[in-house]
């Protein structure tokens, strides 16, 4: 799962990172930008079509600026599935100033169905950048895996 | 990102095996990189530019350095080591560390050869498959109270000893005894103790795993003899870290460190080098935590090894495992070494990097002292690993530093495209070595082509001076996290 794209022009894609994986999401607004980035952090982990959404988890963070709201954004996401056993597959997101409300939907993990790979240990600040490119949103970083 | 322009410098030949970025801009020191000219050549630019941007760092000494293995990393590069002066404004930086704090390699010899282990070779890769947790989301058995959470990060492997997991010999041959002091459980998050209260005992994912080695060569046998490594013998070796925990506190310790460089005046030229001074209250604060996080991975270690010897117990009787010796290779730790005729306490980061202190050195065992410390290298589950120790060359030219893997050569991206993980299981099979795990995307990610050569990183280590080679390792039987 390397890349997905839908005619609106929001998605996900990962990029190289010598031993790790650089995560990228794209999208109309910040908050798809967000979304998208959510689902690339789980493509590292497994294919975020085969996670049902059968669990809903409400989830908040503020942070002094957006790209410190992304990474802290993508660590308490690693933190409720590490936590919970789970894993998220769509998700809402809500940004309003530095705040961010939203809903991570998902289950609990199936090794069988889900082949999990690697646990990401963290989101850095490496490659880091929140944008809006003429529209265009895109919210990036590297994890270490 | 970065305020440097180095990334087009490549480090000059100084002598045969050492490189060096000269000392320029705002670097307070020179980078100096310990490597052929092949591996020097095969490093990515921002390996040179991170080790420059190291070397700016208040209170660095004598240089920012660079391993054989070195490859990009978070601040520092991985394969970087660095060591601060407190009495010169040194400082602490979460990215000399990194995010699985102490992760590190243990090894333990068996008592039986691998003719024996070859008998019983599938029963013995399922059992250990079944009975040690491996790869993502796996729980132990143990579920630790907030006592007992207290307890271990206070303790170490001497708390898992002392809670039946092990014997009083293997906290000998545990760097720091087993146990790491002024840990300071109460600079640890509620949300890092979370994630860790089932996590005791588990390998972990990635690149960690468990394996069953023959020795295949001796280099050095006198060496060899006092480690107790003899051609034909199998050791179990295990490769993992401070699990959830650590991951959280180096999560946390980042995010506040990136606020306090700019309250402590700190100019970092990345981000990621955030840093605090040592004095500092979030230098203590990150200090205390990392030192915890350290005992939490050398309890963890020490939980498997007792679990491996429960499996051996029950397939191989005649076993007894006796650690080798126990080293991590993500850390910082206060030691005292010579800088221009002055014994100095220093914080010296090892970021991928394995402390290998030189023969008669005070820490070490008894056993070990004339001989050096054991620097145990992990390799592929294809190709080798390597036993190594620690010289006096070592000592003087990089705090007595080693290398710690062969270090990637391609993408966790690159490398699931390439290679299926049910193939690459079938070949090792073929070639002898029963390869176990959960996830065949996993296994794709840690193909054995993948990675560098190692035997190229540990021939570097050993011609620039830093390690001796001791014996080499292969794989018989591969636990993937």
């Amino acid at each position: 799962m390397q890349r997905q794209r839908d005619p609106d022009d929001r998605g996900w894609e990962h990029f190289e990172h010598g031993a790790d994986v650089g995560i990228r999401g794209f999208g109309p607004t910040l908050d798809t930008a967000f979304e998208q980035a959510a689902l690339a952090l789980v493509a590292t982990v497994t294919d975020p079509d085969s996670v049902r959404p059968t669990v809903a988890v409400h989830l908040t963070c503020e942070a002094p600026n957006l790209d410190i709201l992304l990474v802290d954004w993508l660590n308490i996401l690693l933190y409720e599935m590490a936590t919970r056993h789970m894993l998220f597959g769509a998700f809402s997101v809500r940004i309003r100033g530095n705040r961010l409300d939203a809903t991570a939907h998902g289950e609990p993990v199936d090794l069988a169905r889900h082949d999990p790979t690697v646990e990401v240990k963290g989101a850095t600040f490496t490659a880091l950048r929140v944008t809006d490119e003429d529209g265009r949103w895109i919210a990036q970083c590297v994890v270490d895996v | 990102m970065s305020i440097m322009t180095t990334s087009s410098i490549k480090p000059i030949r100084r002598s045969g095996h050492t490189w060096e970025i000269p000392r320029q801009g705002d670097m307070r020191v020179p980078a100096v990189f310990f490597a052929t000219a092949e591996l020097v050549e095969a490093m990515d630019d921002k390996v040179f530019e991170q080790a420059a941007n190291v070397a700016t760092l208040p209170g660095i000494v004598r240089a920012s350095f660079a391993m054989p293995d070195a490859h990009w990393g978070y601040g520092f590069p991985i394969g970087g080591v660095a060591a601060f002066d407190p009495e010169q404004g040194g400082v602490i930086s979460m990215g000399g560390v990194g995010f699985d704090i102490s992760c590190g390699v243990r090894t333990l010899l068996t008592g039986v050869t691998a003719d024996d282990i070859l008998a019983y070779q599938k029963k013995l890769a399922d059992a250990l498959m079944r009975h040690i947790p491996a790869g993502l989301g796996s729980t132990g058995a143990i579920t630790l109270d907030p006592v007992e959470m207290d307890a271990m990060l206070a303790g170490g492997a001497r708390w898992a000893v002392a809670r039946g997991w092990g014997e009083a010999a293997d906290l000998e041959r545990t760097e720091e005894r087993g146990c790491m002091a002024d840990a300071r459980s109460d600079f640890v998050s509620a949300k890092a103790k979370e994630r860790q209260k089932r996590e005791m005992g588990t390998l972990g994912s990635g690149n960690h795993y468990l394996e069953v080695q023959r020795v295949a060569e001796v280099f050095e046998p006198d060496a060899a003899n006092a480690f107790g490594l003899r051609v034909g013998d199998a050791v179990v070796t295990i490769h993992c870290g401070s699990r959830g925990l650590g991951h959280q506190i180096g999560t946390e310790a980042l995010r506040d460190m990136v606020a306090s460089a700019d309250r402590y005046g700190i100019r970092v030229p990345d981000r990621e080098l955030a840093c605090a001074p040592v004095d500092s209250e979030a230098g203590a604060r990150y200090l205390g935590a990392m030192r915890a996080a350290i005992n939490c991975a050398l309890a963890n270690r020490q939980i498997i090894t007792q679990l491996t010897r429960e499996v051996f117990a029950s397939v191989l009787p005649n076993a007894r495992l006796d650690l080798l010796y126990d080293v991590s290779h993500n850390t910082c730790k206060v030691e005292k070494h010579e800088i221009d005729g002055r014994r100095r306490r220093l914080y010296v980061h090892r970021k991928g990097a394995t402390r290998a202190f030189g023969p008669g050195h005070p820490d070490l065992p008894e056993a070990l002292r004339a001989t050096g410390q054991p620097v145990l290298i992990g390799g592929t589950m294809g190709t080798a690993s390597y036993v190594l120790h620690g010289t006096a060359e070592g000592m003087d030219k990089a705090f007595g530093s080693a290398c710690h893997g062969a270090g990637r050569a391609l993408s966790r991206r690159a490398a699931g495209k390439r290679w299926s993980g049910r193939r690459i299981v079938d070949e090792l099979a073929a070639e002898g070595i029963l390869v176990r795990s959960h996830s065949s995307r996993g296994i794709a990610e840690e193909a054995p082509g993948a990675y560098k050569d190692v035997a190229a990183v540990v021939d570097a280590a050993d011609a620039a001076g830093l390690t001796r080679k001791v014996a080499r390792l292969k794989p018989l039987i591969c636990i993937k996290g």
